[in-house]
């Protein structure tokens, strides 16, 4: 009986164990298997050139700057506004049904099918508005998607800095948006950079978005109403014709890098962070 | 709640306006006007939501009205170019696609929470944490691609045919709804106080008995939170499902036969259509949309649960 519940235990301990490791393997398989075969592709003449020919020979130059260029400019675009809505959630508001009614609304926003997102872009900023195919199409709709987000990791961060610091503003005599744009969004910073990145992150490997918003033609986009193509929708095309799997081994590679150097950023800005908070 | 305010608190312009009879008019202005603006940037949410129901909506809604609502439900046929809009098969594919997923995904999702937060050595979780919040952040084209280069040739071998379909699908969507199960899991379970494990450990319980009876009860509620907010992602996920689920709109007839989902039906289509059969993909995001808001929804009330026990 007793050894009975000895095993059970080790047994269960051991199933465990190996869930926790199963998750490690699996981002390790993913990560080794697109940089073992994508290695090799990868070359200043890959990155700063222009693919050429039926097989999309050449370089991915034009998907990288799109991809930028729609992630920097949603970036902006959402920056001020999530950020602003997260000093209202956090500061202003008093609980009530309008802020059940935002709260409800930014996560339904960050449900919404990817896909859903696009056909909504497509619907009304490329078409609705007339922007057509475009970085500033795609941008507008990756706000959308990035504005929970980005509204989340800021209110908690906003959260976090501790009430005293505020009371001594306002004993100072300082107003509440004195104390607000001096006091707590300085304290809160580095947190809220790291949300943003977070986001930036996630927007960089977004596809089902930008195909309908931003087109799938290669060129290197100068204005905001230009068309591009996305490194995602360039991995995407290729790996579905089948058609020069180097390259699209490459395009992902280059994916993962700078989706990994934003998440590692991200976590090494926020470990800083702690340790000079103590 | 932050929201609480107690009486030793600062006068909020929101709470008290006679607080700030000490400013001068126009500071009063300035703060009250800030104050509007910054709500106006926390309503772009709900604006947000109301412009993709009126734009999706405005589009798709001709096929309820013309179509008929039922008919394109329940139809049993996918055949734009005949005028044949029913997306049953699509839907039962969503169905089966984030069920599989969700059947595979959450033991080991669950597993690794308990592991993080109660086996793992503190070393060992440096590890395996980021790790988990990693996987979240890998785009699910790149999942795809690696499904359909390396699952799908192993799932080929298996079930004989060429590999595509919902057994591939399964296993992307699980690996890449682990994240979300995990740590949200992960946190019901930290929630629960230390006191809780004393007790069970004091009556001579094992780490097993102590997990299976006591903590993973106590965290029901968090975990199915986790689960049908996992559900939410397998059902919205667009581009893995679409590059290994084979994009045939037939009904489901096996583990290793091609099927086709909402959500990668509307990516296939959507380069070419036209007419009634664009209007058709706008409907099934609106359907798409409904769904996810449901789910929210459903996560919103469990939370609710959570706080208020009855």
């Amino acid at each position: 009986m007793k050894d009975m519940k000895r095993i059970t235990n080790a047994i269960a301990i051991g199933a465990f164990w190996l869930a926790g490791l199963t998750t490690v393997f699996i981002l390790g398989a993913v990560i080794v298997y697109v940089f073992v075969n994508g290695i090799g592709h990868i070359s200043p003449a890959f990155i700063f050139t222009r693919p050429h020919g039926v097989n999309a020979e050449g370089g991915i130059w034009p998907m990288i700057v799109a991809t930028l260029y729609v992630t920097g400019l949603a970036m902006v675009i959402v920056t001020p506004i999530a950020v602003l809505a997260a000093v209202y959630l956090a500061e202003y508001a008093v609980q009530g049904r309008l802020v059940r009614i935002i709260r409800f609304a930014a996560d339904t926003l960050a449900g919404v099918p990817s896909i859903v997102m696009g056909l909504f872009g497509l619907a009304l900023f490329v078409e609705g508005l007339g922007i057509g195919f475009s970085v500033l199409s795609g941008a507008l709709a990756l706000s959308f998607l990035m504005l929970p987000i980005v509204m989340r990791t800021t209110e908690e961060a906003i959260r976090a800095v501790p009430k005293y610091i505020r009371w001594g503003s306002y004993g100072l005599g300082a107003t509440k948006w004195q104390t607000v744009s001096r006091i707590v969004l300085p304290s809160a910073m580095p947190r809220i950079i790291t949300g943003l990145i977070l986001a930036t992150g996630r927007a960089v490997g977004e596809t089902a978005v930008v195909i309908f918003t931003m087109g799938t033609m290669i060129f290197t986009p100068v204005l905001p109403t230009d068309p591009g193509r996305s490194m995602t929708v360039h991995l995407y095309q290729m790996a579905m014709e089948g058609i020069n799997l180097p390259a699209a081994f490459g395009t992902a590679l280059l994916l993962m890098v700078m989706i990994l150097f934003f998440n590692l950023s991200a976590r090494w800005l926020l470990r800083r962070n702690r340790r000079m908070q103590g | 709640m932050a929201d609480e305010r107690r009486p030793g608190d600062m006068p909020l312009v929101s709470d008290d306006v006679s607080g700030l009879k000490l400013v001068s008019r126009s500071t009063y202005v300035k703060e009250a006007a800030l104050k509007n603006l910054f709500l106006l940037c926390a309503f772009v949410a709900v604006a947000g939501v109301g412009l993709i129901f009126v734009f999706v909506g405005y589009r798709g809604w001709p096929i309820f009205s013309e179509v008929g609502l039922w008919k394109f439900l329940l139809g049993t046929e996918w055949l734009p170019t005949s005028g044949l809009f029913g997306i049953l098969p699509l839907f039962v594919g969503s169905i089966v696609v984030t069920l599989g997923a969700l059947l595979l995904g959450t033991p080991l999702a669950v597993g690794a929470a308990v592991f993080l937060s109660e086996i793992a050595p503190p070393k060992v979780r440096a590890i395996v944490r980021p790790a988990i919040e990693l996987l979240a952040g890998v785009p699910s084209v790149v999942y795809g691609f690696f499904g359909l280069l390396i699952l799908r040739p192993i799932v080929a071998q298996l079930t004989g045919g060429l590999g595509f379909g919902p057994l591939t699908a399964w296993i992307i969507l699980a690996i890449m709804i682990v994240p979300t199960i995990a740590t949200l899991t992960e946190d019901a379970l930290r929630s629960i106080p230390d006191g809780v494990r004393e007790a069970s450990y004091a009556m001579g319980a094992t780490t097993w008995q102590t997990i299976s009876r006591v903590l993973l009860p106590a965290a029901k509620i968090g975990i199915v939170d986790a689960v049908v907010l996992g559900m939410g992602r397998a059902i919205g996920e667009t581009m893995a499902v679409l590059m290994v689920v084979g994009n045939a709109p037939g009904f489901f007839r096996g583990a290793g036969a091609p099927i086709s989902t909402l959500t990668s039906q509307i990516v296939m289509d959507m380069p070419y259509a036209s007419g009634m059969h664009r209007t058709a993909l706008f409907g099934m995001a609106i359907i798409l949309f409904l769904i996810s808001m449901g789910l929210v929804f459903t996560v919103r009330v469990l939370s609710r649960m959570r706080e208020e026990p009855s």
